[in-house]
């Protein structure tokens, strides 16, 4: 699966002129507030009518001003999860999860209601009133509504920026479940640097309705420069990492990654379950020799491979763990006094308790290891 | 009380023709007062104040006004009412069904009122979700934006029904007061009062008004909140 967008459209004073394309699991567009990412889902959606431009899902045109093609929304099969839930008030949560599926074509509906009922986990809701839903049962619901519909395509505008720390932490694993367990292509859009690394596969950086990096999350989300400003302390490295083991006494649980072993406060995930590890760039310290006497467990030796200049007196360095990418936020001072250059080989430590819920999947309460 | 109810026949005919009359008025004016609430609240046409101006004309002019305007276009020899005759076999002049319409147009400035208001507080981004999922504009409006607008179609309903009860001026000016085709209760009240002795006659028409107005009023709470329980709208 494949989409491709290529779009000039203005609104006011504000112009988006955006061209990507992704064949991405799932695909982040991340930007600020303003960066014309909410635009573009609606444009694919087919809520908003570009000026100009073309827009194609698997092979087909959806959009192309030039051919004069705009196909309406309810005949796009793209599903869309938006910020605010819009779940029927009308009808009860069983009824707005089936409301899609009348309007699929026998022949092309594949998603099953007791499937999506487990994966998400709203059995329980299906009698009630959307009104007496928590925040974070209303977008489960609302994921459930957009995946029975059968899409092609499933479009997540900021499904959790409304969310507190607690809904946000539990809506997440299901959606992490939903990326790694059903075949959907889905496009993420969002402003935090933490989902983004934590979710997505792909990721579009947009500001000011231009696209400034595009790529795997791996790569893009290193270029600190340009992420927007109050999210660049969530900036750093993501690494692809598996737990090896858990150490009961001290409750920790042990990642394995290319960089060495990372040890992390105890997940509930069995050994073996793949992890994506984020490392904040301003978690991390650089010693020139292996360090001793140190509270931090995580000491990862590499090789510096990048040196640039940050925001006021801090430099971002770029630390080759072993094939591992791992980024540090130091201070020019700091980087004067340890002489560190391009080439020269450190150590890149992290402490254990860096690493919270945002960084690690915390999982599924139901994946337990027994 | 037993002489509330001993009613003579032609008074119990009074009363039953309007309610006949009411209902019909109400139930034919729903769908072009729907159709025109829904032009009013989301159209954007040349002509939308001109046509917001036609609707309200029966609620600014006299009734004796609308009703004579109803006999020159819909009378015998009025365009509408010939055509009408002639085509359909649809008279209006003289008869219950010319009552029906006179209410049905002196309401059809309020129940208009009442279903745009509701249609303007509609949340369109609940319809654009049901887009996404594949429903096409018409299921859209018949299974989002009618049951949301549900509380505003009967408040409007009840206000053209209640309209109709009491309508006098333009009924009687357009099919005349005839005993047991045209004479509503207004009407039979009026006639009471204009004849020596029709004191008590008016009076009880006149608490059988006040209790069926009163019951529609009563009948419409109780739905508007049953309806409004059932959406539990935060």
């Amino acid at each position: 699966m494949t989409f491709l967008i290529d779009i000039g459209h203005r609104v006011g004073d504000f112009a988006i002129d955006a061209r990507f394309e992704s064949a991405g699991r799932l695909t982040a567009l991340f930007g600020p507030s303003g960066s014309g990412k909410t635009t573009l889902i609606n444009m694919i959606a087919g809520l908003i009518r570009p000026d100009k431009g073309r827009i194609e899902v698997d092979g087909r045109v959806l959009v192309d001003t030039g051919a004069g093609i705009f196909v309406p929304r309810h005949k796009r099969r793209i599903g869309m999860v938006f910020q605010d839930a819009r779940l029927f008030p009308h009808m009860s949560v069983t009824s707005n999860l089936r409301y899609g599926r009348w309007f699929t074509p026998a022949a092309e509906r594949y998603a099953d209601m007791d499937a999506v009922v487990e994966l998400l986990g709203i059995g329980p809701l299906l009698n009630r009133r959307p009104a007496k839903l928590s925040g974070g049962e209303k977008q489960r619901v609302a994921i459930g509504r957009a995946l029975l519909a059968s899409p092609r395509l499933l479009l997540m505008d900021e499904p959790l920026a409304s969310l507190d720390e607690a809904r946000k932490a539990e809506v997440l694993p299901y959606i992490e479940r939903l990326r790694d367990e059903t075949k959907i292509p889905i496009v993420y859009v969002s402003h935090s640097v933490a989902e983004v690394a934590r979710l997505a596969s792909d990721v579009v950086m947009l500001a000011q309705g231009k696209v400034t990096a595009s790529g795997p999350t791996e790569a893009v989300i290193q270029r600190l420069d340009l992420l927007p400003a109050e999210e660049r302390g969530e900036g750093g490295a993501v690494l692809d990492t598996k737990v090896l083991r858990h150490d009961e006494v001290f409750g920790m649980t042990v990642l394995g990654s290319a960089a060495g072993e990372i040890r992390v406060p105890r997940l509930a995930m069995k050994p073996g379950a793949p992890v994506r590890t984020r490392i904040r760039a301003r978690d991390v310290m650089i010693a020139t020799e292996h360090p001793t006497g140190l509270s931090a467990l995580n000491i990862l030796p590499g090789t510096i491979v990048a040196i640039s200049p940050g925001d006021g007196p801090t430099v971002e360095v770029g630390i080759d763990c072993n094939g591992a990418m791992v980024l540090a936020r130091i201070t020019e001072q700091s980087r004067q006094v340890l002489k560190l250059r391009l080439g020269g080989k450190v150590f890149a430590v992290v402490k254990t308790v860096s690493f919270d819920r945002a960084n690690t999947g915390a999982g599924l309460p139901l994946e337990v290891d027994g | 009380m037993t002489w509330l109810l001993d009613l003579t026949p032609d008074e119990w005919n009074a009363v039953r023709l309007s309610i006949k009359v009411a209902t019909v008025a109400m139930l034919a004016s729903l769908p072009p007062g729907i159709a025109i609430a829904l032009l009013l609240a989301r159209g954007k046409f040349w002509g939308k104040t001109l046509l917001n101006g036609v609707v309200h004309l029966p609620l600014v002019l006299p009734p004796v006004v609308t009703g004579y305007l109803l006999l020159l276009t819909f009378g015998k020899r009025g365009p509408a009412g010939a055509f009408l005759a002639e085509h359909f076999g649809i008279v209006f002049s003289f008869r219950w069904t010319g009552a029906a319409l006179a209410c049905g147009v002196m309401g059809f400035p309020l129940m208009v009122r009442a279903i745009r208001l509701s249609i303007e507080a509609v949340d369109r981004k609940m319809e654009a979700a049901a887009g996404t999922l594949g429903a096409n504009p018409l299921w859209v409006f018949g299974t989002i934006t009618l049951p949301l607008i549900l509380p505003g179609l009967i408040a409007g309903a009840i206000l053209s029904f209640a309209k109709a009860m009491g309508e006098f001026g333009a009924t009687i000016t357009f099919v005349s007061n005839i005993p047991n085709e045209t004479q509503t209760l207004p009407s039979a009240i009026y006639t009471f009062t204009q004849v020596p002795g029709g004191d008590e006659g008016a009076l009880r028409l006149t608490l059988i008004s006040i209790v069926i107005s009163m019951a529609a009023l009563v009948a419409s709470e109780v739905l508007a909140r049953r309806v409004g329980r059932r959406m539990d709208i935060e």
